[in-house]
Protein backbone atom coordinates (compact mmCIF):
# COMPACT_ATOMS: atom_id res chain seq x y z
CA UNK A 1 0.00 0.00 0.00
CA UNK A 2 1.09 3.51 -0.51
CA UNK A 3 1.34 6.04 2.49
CA UNK A 4 3.66 8.68 2.29
CA UNK A 5 1.92 10.34 5.24
CA UNK A 6 4.19 10.32 8.09
CA UNK A 7 3.92 10.02 12.08
CA UNK A 8 5.56 13.26 13.34
CA UNK A 9 7.76 16.00 12.38
CA UNK A 10 10.76 14.08 13.94
CA UNK A 11 10.69 11.64 10.61
CA UNK A 12 10.40 14.50 8.03
CA UNK A 13 14.33 14.54 7.95
CA UNK A 14 15.10 11.20 8.59
CA UNK A 15 17.98 10.04 6.71
CA UNK A 16 19.49 13.68 6.39
CA UNK A 17 23.67 13.74 6.51
CA UNK A 18 26.23 16.39 7.09
CA UNK A 19 26.90 18.26 3.99
CA UNK A 20 22.89 17.31 2.32
CA UNK A 21 21.79 19.83 -0.19
CA UNK A 22 18.09 21.06 1.08
CA UNK A 23 15.75 23.02 -1.40
CA UNK A 24 13.16 25.25 0.00
CA UNK A 25 10.12 26.75 -1.68
CA UNK A 26 8.16 29.54 -0.60
CA UNK A 27 7.89 33.31 -1.79
CA UNK A 28 6.53 35.98 0.27
CA UNK A 29 5.97 33.85 2.83
CA UNK A 30 3.13 31.76 0.46
CA UNK A 31 4.01 28.11 0.17
CA UNK A 32 7.08 28.50 3.40
CA UNK A 33 7.00 25.84 5.17
CA UNK A 34 7.95 26.99 8.33
CA UNK A 35 7.46 23.58 10.43
CA UNK A 36 10.17 21.81 8.62
CA UNK A 37 12.49 24.91 8.16
CA UNK A 38 12.48 24.96 11.56
CA UNK A 39 12.94 20.95 12.38
CA UNK A 40 16.47 21.30 9.95
CA UNK A 41 17.57 23.82 12.14
CA UNK A 42 16.83 21.08 14.97
CA UNK A 43 18.36 18.56 13.09
CA UNK A 44 21.98 17.97 14.16
CA UNK A 45 23.06 18.30 10.80
CA UNK A 46 25.75 20.93 9.09
CA UNK A 47 27.88 21.73 5.82
CA UNK A 48 24.32 22.18 4.45
CA UNK A 49 23.97 23.61 0.89
CA UNK A 50 20.66 25.60 0.66
CA UNK A 51 18.84 26.24 -2.58
CA UNK A 52 16.04 28.36 -2.01
CA UNK A 53 14.79 31.63 -3.30
CA UNK A 54 15.60 34.31 -0.64
CA UNK A 55 18.09 33.99 2.47
CA UNK A 56 15.31 35.99 4.43
CA UNK A 57 12.94 33.32 5.84
CA UNK A 58 16.05 31.28 7.28
CA UNK A 59 17.18 34.50 9.20
CA UNK A 60 13.96 34.67 10.31
CA UNK A 61 12.62 31.69 11.41
CA UNK A 62 15.69 29.44 11.59
CA UNK A 63 18.37 31.95 12.41
CA UNK A 64 21.06 29.25 14.28
CA UNK A 65 21.52 27.84 10.74
CA UNK A 66 23.32 30.97 10.28
CA UNK A 67 24.24 32.04 13.41
CA UNK A 68 26.00 28.04 13.84
CA UNK A 69 27.74 28.33 10.59
CA UNK A 70 25.66 25.11 9.46
CA UNK A 71 25.12 26.22 5.88
CA UNK A 72 28.30 26.35 3.77
CA UNK A 73 26.61 27.10 0.18
CA UNK A 74 23.44 28.83 -0.87
CA UNK A 75 21.88 28.89 -4.51
CA UNK A 76 19.63 31.93 -4.25
CA UNK A 77 18.11 35.12 -5.91
CA UNK A 78 18.07 36.91 -3.29
CA UNK A 79 21.23 37.36 -0.94
CA UNK A 80 19.91 40.82 0.86
CA UNK A 81 18.83 41.19 4.32
CA UNK A 82 16.42 43.80 5.89
CA UNK A 83 16.99 46.48 6.89
CA UNK A 84 20.59 48.94 6.85
CA UNK A 85 22.75 46.67 9.09
CA UNK A 86 24.31 43.70 7.68
CA UNK A 87 22.47 40.62 8.87
CA UNK A 88 24.52 37.52 10.02
CA UNK A 89 24.62 35.89 6.52
CA UNK A 90 25.78 39.01 4.99
CA UNK A 91 28.53 39.22 7.33
CA UNK A 92 29.55 35.25 6.23
CA UNK A 93 29.29 36.40 2.60
CA UNK A 94 31.15 39.76 3.36
CA UNK A 95 34.34 37.49 5.06
CA UNK A 96 33.92 34.82 2.59
CA UNK A 97 32.82 31.99 5.21
CA UNK A 98 29.52 31.45 3.11
CA UNK A 99 29.50 30.75 -0.54
CA UNK A 100 26.74 32.25 -2.90
CA UNK A 101 25.59 31.31 -6.15
CA UNK A 102 22.88 34.18 -7.31
CA UNK A 103 21.38 33.01 -9.71
CA UNK A 104 18.61 34.74 -11.72
CA UNK A 105 15.30 33.97 -10.69
CA UNK A 106 13.87 32.09 -14.31
CA UNK A 107 17.08 30.68 -13.99
CA UNK A 108 17.00 29.24 -10.67
CA UNK A 109 13.06 27.79 -11.31
CA UNK A 110 14.47 25.97 -14.75
CA UNK A 111 17.44 24.65 -13.41
CA UNK A 112 15.55 23.30 -10.73
CA UNK A 113 12.63 21.83 -13.25
CA UNK A 114 15.38 20.50 -15.32
CA UNK A 115 16.83 18.80 -13.07
CA UNK A 116 13.62 16.99 -12.28
CA UNK A 117 12.85 16.18 -16.22
CA UNK A 118 16.05 14.36 -16.86
CA UNK A 119 17.23 18.14 -18.78
CA UNK A 120 21.35 18.18 -17.61
CA UNK A 121 22.07 21.10 -19.40
CA UNK A 122 19.68 24.20 -21.62
CA UNK A 123 20.52 27.01 -23.21
CA UNK A 124 19.01 30.72 -22.49
CA UNK A 125 19.51 33.88 -23.05
CA UNK A 126 18.28 34.89 -18.99
CA UNK A 127 21.76 36.71 -18.19
CA UNK A 128 24.01 37.08 -21.30
CA UNK A 129 26.67 39.43 -21.00
CA UNK A 130 26.32 39.92 -17.40
CA UNK A 131 28.50 38.90 -14.58
CA UNK A 132 26.46 36.18 -13.06
CA UNK A 133 27.11 34.17 -16.44
CA UNK A 134 30.75 35.04 -16.79
CA UNK A 135 33.11 31.90 -17.45
CA UNK A 136 30.03 30.05 -18.88
CA UNK A 137 29.48 28.43 -22.17
CA UNK A 138 28.20 30.53 -24.55
CA UNK A 139 26.24 29.88 -28.11
CA UNK A 140 24.01 31.83 -30.72
CA UNK A 141 20.51 30.22 -31.49
CA UNK A 142 18.53 32.20 -34.16
CA UNK A 143 20.22 35.10 -33.92
CA UNK A 144 20.13 35.34 -29.64
CA UNK A 145 23.13 35.15 -27.56
CA UNK A 146 22.14 32.51 -24.75
CA UNK A 147 24.38 30.90 -21.85
CA UNK A 148 24.45 27.26 -20.84
CA UNK A 149 22.85 26.16 -17.67
CA UNK A 150 23.23 23.43 -15.59
CA UNK A 151 20.30 21.36 -13.70
CA UNK A 152 20.16 21.52 -9.65
CA UNK A 153 19.19 18.26 -8.09
CA UNK A 154 19.05 18.21 -4.14
CA UNK A 155 18.76 15.54 -1.58
CA UNK A 156 15.67 16.99 -0.23
CA UNK A 157 12.80 19.53 -0.70
CA UNK A 158 10.96 21.38 1.73
CA UNK A 159 7.46 22.69 0.92
CA UNK A 160 4.06 23.83 2.25
CA UNK A 161 1.09 23.17 0.25
CA UNK A 162 -3.15 23.22 1.08
CA UNK A 163 -4.11 19.58 1.05
CA UNK A 164 -2.79 16.39 -0.16
CA UNK A 165 -3.43 13.19 -0.47
CA UNK A 166 -2.03 9.44 1.29
CA UNK A 167 -0.80 8.47 -2.13
CA UNK A 168 1.53 12.63 -2.21
CA UNK A 169 -0.72 14.33 -4.57
CA UNK A 170 -0.60 18.04 -3.58
CA UNK A 171 -2.90 20.86 -4.46
CA UNK A 172 -1.92 24.62 -3.15
CA UNK A 173 -4.12 27.39 -2.94
CA UNK A 174 -3.13 31.11 -4.07
CA UNK A 175 0.78 31.76 -4.65
CA UNK A 176 1.68 28.57 -2.51
CA UNK A 177 3.46 26.34 -5.50
CA UNK A 178 6.07 28.79 -6.35
CA UNK A 179 9.50 26.46 -6.52
CA UNK A 180 7.46 23.57 -4.69
CA UNK A 181 6.59 21.62 -8.07
CA UNK A 182 9.97 22.17 -9.62
CA UNK A 183 11.69 21.47 -5.94
CA UNK A 184 9.56 18.01 -5.90
CA UNK A 185 10.78 16.69 -9.25
CA UNK A 186 14.39 17.63 -9.04
CA UNK A 187 14.70 16.31 -4.86
CA UNK A 188 15.15 12.72 -4.21
CA UNK A 189 13.13 13.27 -0.50
CA UNK A 190 10.04 16.02 -1.30
CA UNK A 191 8.67 16.54 2.08
CA UNK A 192 5.41 18.89 1.94
CA UNK A 193 3.70 20.29 4.92
CA UNK A 194 0.07 20.82 4.99
CA UNK A 195 -3.09 22.28 6.20
CA UNK A 196 -5.07 18.88 5.79
CA UNK A 197 -4.54 15.43 4.61
CA UNK A 198 -7.83 13.06 2.99
CA UNK A 199 -8.45 10.17 3.82
CA UNK A 200 -10.03 9.78 0.27
CA UNK A 201 -7.75 10.62 -3.11
CA UNK A 202 -7.86 14.13 -4.58
CA UNK A 203 -9.85 14.63 -7.72
CA UNK A 204 -6.78 13.97 -10.44
CA UNK A 205 -7.41 17.18 -11.92
CA UNK A 206 -7.52 19.23 -8.91
CA UNK A 207 -3.69 18.01 -8.22
CA UNK A 208 -0.57 20.21 -8.89
CA UNK A 209 2.52 17.93 -7.58
CA UNK A 210 1.67 14.31 -8.67
CA UNK A 211 2.48 11.86 -5.95
CA UNK A 212 5.44 10.32 -7.83
CA UNK A 213 7.64 13.52 -7.29
CA UNK A 214 6.60 13.15 -3.37
CA UNK A 215 7.95 11.03 -0.60
CA UNK A 216 6.65 12.74 2.62
CA UNK A 217 3.17 14.21 3.81
CA UNK A 218 2.32 15.60 7.07
CA UNK A 219 -0.53 17.91 7.92
CA UNK A 220 0.69 20.66 10.50
CA UNK A 221 -0.69 23.79 11.65
CA UNK A 222 1.04 26.88 9.89
CA UNK A 223 3.54 28.39 11.46
CA UNK A 224 4.10 31.32 10.09
CA UNK B 1 9.29 74.09 -15.12
CA UNK B 2 8.23 70.67 -12.93
CA UNK B 3 9.55 67.48 -13.52
CA UNK B 4 7.36 64.95 -13.58
CA UNK B 5 6.89 63.10 -9.77
CA UNK B 6 7.24 59.54 -9.71
CA UNK B 7 3.13 59.12 -9.79
CA UNK B 8 3.09 61.14 -13.03
CA UNK B 9 5.79 58.98 -14.55
CA UNK B 10 4.32 55.73 -14.02
CA UNK B 11 0.81 57.32 -15.07
CA UNK B 12 2.42 58.87 -18.57
CA UNK B 13 4.16 54.64 -19.20
CA UNK B 14 0.60 53.22 -18.47
CA UNK B 15 -0.93 55.37 -21.30
CA UNK B 16 0.71 53.37 -23.44
CA UNK B 17 0.12 49.87 -22.31
CA UNK B 18 -1.87 48.27 -25.10
CA UNK B 19 -5.59 46.66 -24.95
CA UNK B 20 -5.63 43.58 -24.08
CA UNK B 21 -2.11 43.35 -23.06
CA UNK B 22 -0.39 40.49 -20.81
CA UNK B 23 1.84 42.97 -17.78
CA UNK B 24 4.81 42.66 -15.54
CA UNK B 25 5.54 45.60 -13.87
CA UNK B 26 8.86 46.01 -11.82
CA UNK B 27 8.99 46.37 -7.79
CA UNK B 28 9.10 50.73 -6.81
CA UNK B 29 8.32 53.21 -9.73
CA UNK B 30 6.36 50.94 -12.17
CA UNK B 31 4.26 49.27 -9.86
CA UNK B 32 2.56 52.51 -9.40
CA UNK B 33 1.37 52.22 -13.27
CA UNK B 34 -1.30 49.80 -12.68
CA UNK B 35 -3.14 52.35 -10.81
CA UNK B 36 -3.08 54.58 -13.87
CA UNK B 37 -3.88 51.81 -16.74
CA UNK B 38 -6.58 53.19 -18.82
CA UNK B 39 -10.09 51.76 -17.74
CA UNK B 40 -11.49 51.52 -21.22
CA UNK B 41 -8.95 48.52 -21.87
CA UNK B 42 -8.23 45.35 -20.36
CA UNK B 43 -4.71 44.52 -19.03
CA UNK B 44 -3.39 41.14 -17.32
CA UNK B 45 -0.84 41.84 -14.89
CA UNK B 46 1.36 39.08 -14.32
CA UNK B 47 3.66 38.39 -11.61
CA UNK B 48 7.22 36.25 -11.17
CA UNK B 49 5.39 34.29 -8.88
CA UNK B 50 2.94 33.00 -10.82
CA UNK B 51 -0.04 35.36 -11.25
CA UNK B 52 -2.16 36.30 -14.25
CA UNK B 53 -4.19 38.52 -14.23
CA UNK B 54 -3.42 39.97 -10.08
CA UNK B 55 -5.96 42.88 -9.08
CA UNK B 56 -5.90 45.69 -6.69
CA UNK B 57 -3.88 44.84 -2.92
CA UNK B 58 -5.85 43.32 -0.87
CA UNK B 59 -8.37 45.61 2.11
CA UNK B 60 -8.31 44.76 5.16
CA UNK B 61 -11.14 42.32 5.35
CA UNK B 62 -9.81 40.11 2.29
CA UNK B 63 -6.09 39.87 2.84
CA UNK B 64 -5.03 36.42 2.38
CA UNK B 65 -1.31 35.54 3.41
CA UNK B 66 -1.28 32.45 0.60
CA UNK B 67 -2.00 34.94 -1.75
CA UNK B 68 1.01 37.40 -2.54
CA UNK B 69 2.29 39.47 -5.73
CA UNK B 70 5.81 39.69 -6.58
CA UNK B 71 6.42 42.44 -4.21
CA UNK B 72 5.19 39.92 -0.89
CA UNK B 73 2.31 42.29 -1.07
CA UNK B 74 -1.09 40.27 -0.13
CA UNK B 75 -2.98 41.16 -3.62
CA UNK B 76 -6.28 40.06 -4.84
CA UNK B 77 -7.30 38.25 -8.19
CA UNK B 78 -9.10 39.84 -11.23
CA UNK B 79 -12.04 38.36 -13.36
CA UNK B 80 -10.11 35.73 -15.56
CA UNK B 81 -7.12 35.30 -13.63
CA UNK B 82 -5.05 32.18 -13.75
CA UNK B 83 -2.50 31.13 -11.46
CA UNK B 84 0.97 28.72 -12.03
CA UNK B 85 4.01 27.85 -10.32
CA UNK B 86 7.21 29.81 -10.39
CA UNK B 87 9.07 27.66 -13.55
CA UNK B 88 5.72 28.25 -15.68
CA UNK B 89 5.48 32.14 -14.91
CA UNK B 90 9.14 32.40 -15.98
CA UNK B 91 7.86 30.43 -19.36
CA UNK B 92 5.81 33.07 -19.55
CA UNK B 93 8.69 35.47 -19.52
CA UNK B 94 11.44 33.83 -21.29
CA UNK B 95 8.98 32.55 -23.74
CA UNK B 96 7.95 35.91 -25.22
CA UNK B 97 4.66 35.98 -23.91
CA UNK B 98 4.58 38.85 -21.83
CA UNK B 99 3.86 42.22 -24.10
CA UNK B 100 5.88 44.50 -21.81
CA UNK B 101 7.68 44.74 -18.70
CA UNK B 102 8.34 48.09 -17.28
CA UNK B 103 11.30 48.18 -14.91
CA UNK B 104 13.07 50.31 -12.56
CA UNK B 105 16.66 50.99 -13.62
CA UNK B 106 19.81 52.74 -12.79
CA UNK B 107 21.10 53.45 -15.95
CA UNK B 108 20.39 52.94 -19.77
CA UNK B 109 22.80 52.80 -22.33
CA UNK B 110 22.22 54.45 -26.17
CA UNK B 111 22.42 50.62 -27.61
CA UNK B 112 19.66 49.62 -24.69
CA UNK B 113 22.07 47.87 -21.97
CA UNK B 114 20.16 48.06 -18.64
CA UNK B 115 21.63 48.30 -15.37
CA UNK B 116 19.04 48.12 -12.62
CA UNK B 117 19.91 45.62 -9.92
CA UNK B 118 22.72 45.52 -8.52
CA UNK B 119 23.57 49.29 -6.64
CA UNK B 120 27.07 48.05 -5.65
CA UNK B 121 25.97 48.87 -1.51
CA UNK B 122 28.83 47.73 0.57
CA UNK B 123 27.88 45.25 3.54
CA UNK B 124 24.83 44.45 2.00
CA UNK B 125 23.75 41.11 0.13
CA UNK B 126 23.24 40.89 -3.71
CA UNK B 127 19.58 40.56 -5.10
CA UNK B 128 18.69 39.98 -8.67
CA UNK B 129 14.98 38.73 -8.28
CA UNK B 130 13.71 37.97 -11.24
CA UNK B 131 15.06 41.15 -13.43
CA UNK B 132 17.18 39.39 -15.86
CA UNK B 133 14.48 37.24 -17.32
CA UNK B 134 11.80 40.31 -17.82
CA UNK B 135 15.06 42.04 -19.36
CA UNK B 136 15.35 39.45 -22.27
CA UNK B 137 12.36 37.69 -21.84
CA UNK B 138 9.38 40.47 -22.26
CA UNK B 139 8.60 41.28 -26.11
CA UNK B 140 8.89 45.20 -25.18
CA UNK B 141 10.76 46.66 -22.08
CA UNK B 142 10.24 49.65 -20.60
CA UNK B 143 12.31 51.75 -18.14
CA UNK B 144 10.68 53.97 -15.47
CA UNK B 145 12.83 56.14 -13.74
CA UNK B 146 14.51 59.72 -13.14
CA UNK B 147 16.45 61.36 -15.98
CA UNK B 148 19.74 61.99 -13.58
CA UNK B 149 20.29 60.54 -9.65
CA UNK B 150 19.97 62.79 -6.75
CA UNK B 151 23.43 64.40 -7.64
CA UNK B 152 22.67 65.17 -11.35
CA UNK B 153 24.33 62.59 -12.85
CA UNK B 154 22.80 61.63 -15.91
CA UNK B 155 21.12 57.80 -15.91
CA UNK B 156 21.03 58.04 -20.13
CA UNK B 157 24.55 57.08 -20.64
CA UNK B 158 26.77 55.87 -23.59
CA UNK B 159 28.07 52.39 -21.46
CA UNK B 160 26.34 51.76 -18.17
CA UNK B 161 29.03 51.96 -15.31
CA UNK B 162 26.89 49.57 -12.82
CA UNK B 163 26.81 45.89 -13.41
CA UNK B 164 24.75 44.88 -16.23
CA UNK B 165 21.04 43.56 -16.17
CA UNK B 166 20.81 43.05 -20.06
CA UNK B 167 22.12 43.64 -22.53
CA UNK B 168 20.60 45.34 -25.94
CA UNK B 169 17.08 45.11 -24.15
CA UNK B 170 15.44 48.27 -23.28
CA UNK B 171 12.83 49.91 -26.14
CA UNK B 172 11.39 52.75 -24.62
CA UNK B 173 12.31 55.38 -21.39
CA UNK B 174 10.23 56.90 -19.07
CA UNK B 175 11.60 59.80 -17.08
CA UNK B 176 10.49 62.99 -15.32
CA UNK B 177 11.83 64.71 -17.92
CA UNK B 178 11.56 62.75 -21.35
CA UNK B 179 10.09 59.96 -23.64
CA UNK B 180 12.69 58.56 -25.62
CA UNK B 181 12.78 55.33 -27.55
CA UNK B 182 16.28 53.19 -28.37
CA UNK B 183 16.77 53.14 -31.39
CA UNK B 184 19.80 51.91 -33.71
CA UNK B 185 20.56 55.61 -34.23
CA UNK B 186 20.67 55.97 -30.27
CA UNK B 187 18.34 58.05 -28.31
CA UNK B 188 15.34 59.50 -29.82
CA UNK B 189 12.98 61.96 -27.39
CA UNK B 190 9.58 61.52 -28.27
CA UNK B 191 8.22 63.83 -25.84
CA UNK B 192 10.28 66.67 -23.86
CA UNK B 193 9.02 68.13 -20.78
CA UNK B 194 7.00 71.79 -21.41
CA UNK B 195 10.04 74.82 -21.15
CA UNK B 196 12.75 72.53 -21.00
CA UNK B 197 15.21 73.54 -23.60
CA UNK B 198 16.62 71.09 -26.03
CA UNK B 199 19.60 71.93 -24.69
CA UNK B 200 18.91 71.47 -21.07
CA UNK B 201 17.90 67.66 -21.19
CA UNK B 202 21.14 67.32 -23.42
CA UNK B 203 23.50 68.07 -20.60
CA UNK B 204 21.27 66.00 -18.17
CA UNK B 205 22.22 63.42 -20.83
CA UNK B 206 25.05 61.48 -21.26
CA UNK B 207 24.71 60.14 -24.73
CA UNK B 208 23.59 62.19 -28.05
CA UNK B 209 20.09 62.75 -28.36
CA UNK B 210 18.19 62.66 -31.89
CA UNK B 211 14.51 64.54 -31.67
CA UNK B 212 11.73 62.76 -33.04
CA UNK B 213 9.71 64.80 -35.92
CA UNK B 214 6.80 65.07 -34.44
CA UNK B 215 8.19 65.67 -30.65
CA UNK B 216 5.30 66.26 -28.51
CA UNK B 217 5.41 68.25 -24.51
CA UNK B 218 5.68 65.67 -21.89
CA UNK B 219 3.02 66.66 -19.47
CA UNK B 220 0.88 64.08 -17.03
CA UNK B 221 -2.19 64.91 -14.69
CA UNK B 222 -1.85 66.49 -10.83
CA UNK B 223 -1.06 63.19 -9.14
Amino acid sequence: MIDKRIENIAAALDGITDGASVMISGFGGAGLPVVLIRALEAASVDNLTLILNSLRFIETYAPGLFADKRVRKTVSSAARGRGKESSEYELQLEQGTLELELVPQGTFAERMRAGGAGIPAFYTPTGFGTKLTEGKETREFNGRQCVLETALTADFALMRADVADRWGNVSFRGTQANFGPAMAMASRVAVVEVERVLDEPLPPNAIDIPGIFTQRIIAVPDER
Amino acid sequence: MTPLNRNQIAWRAAQDLPEGGYVNLGLGMPVLAANYAPEDREFMFHTENGIVGVGPVAGENEEDPDLVDAGSQKVTLRPGAALADSAMAFAMIRGGHIDVTILGGFQVSVTGDLANWDAEVPNKGPLVGGAMDLAVGAKSVWVAMAHTTRDGAPRLVETCTYPLTGVGVVDRIYTDLAVVEVTPDGFLVHEILKDLSRDALQERTAAPLLYSPDCAVLSAPDL
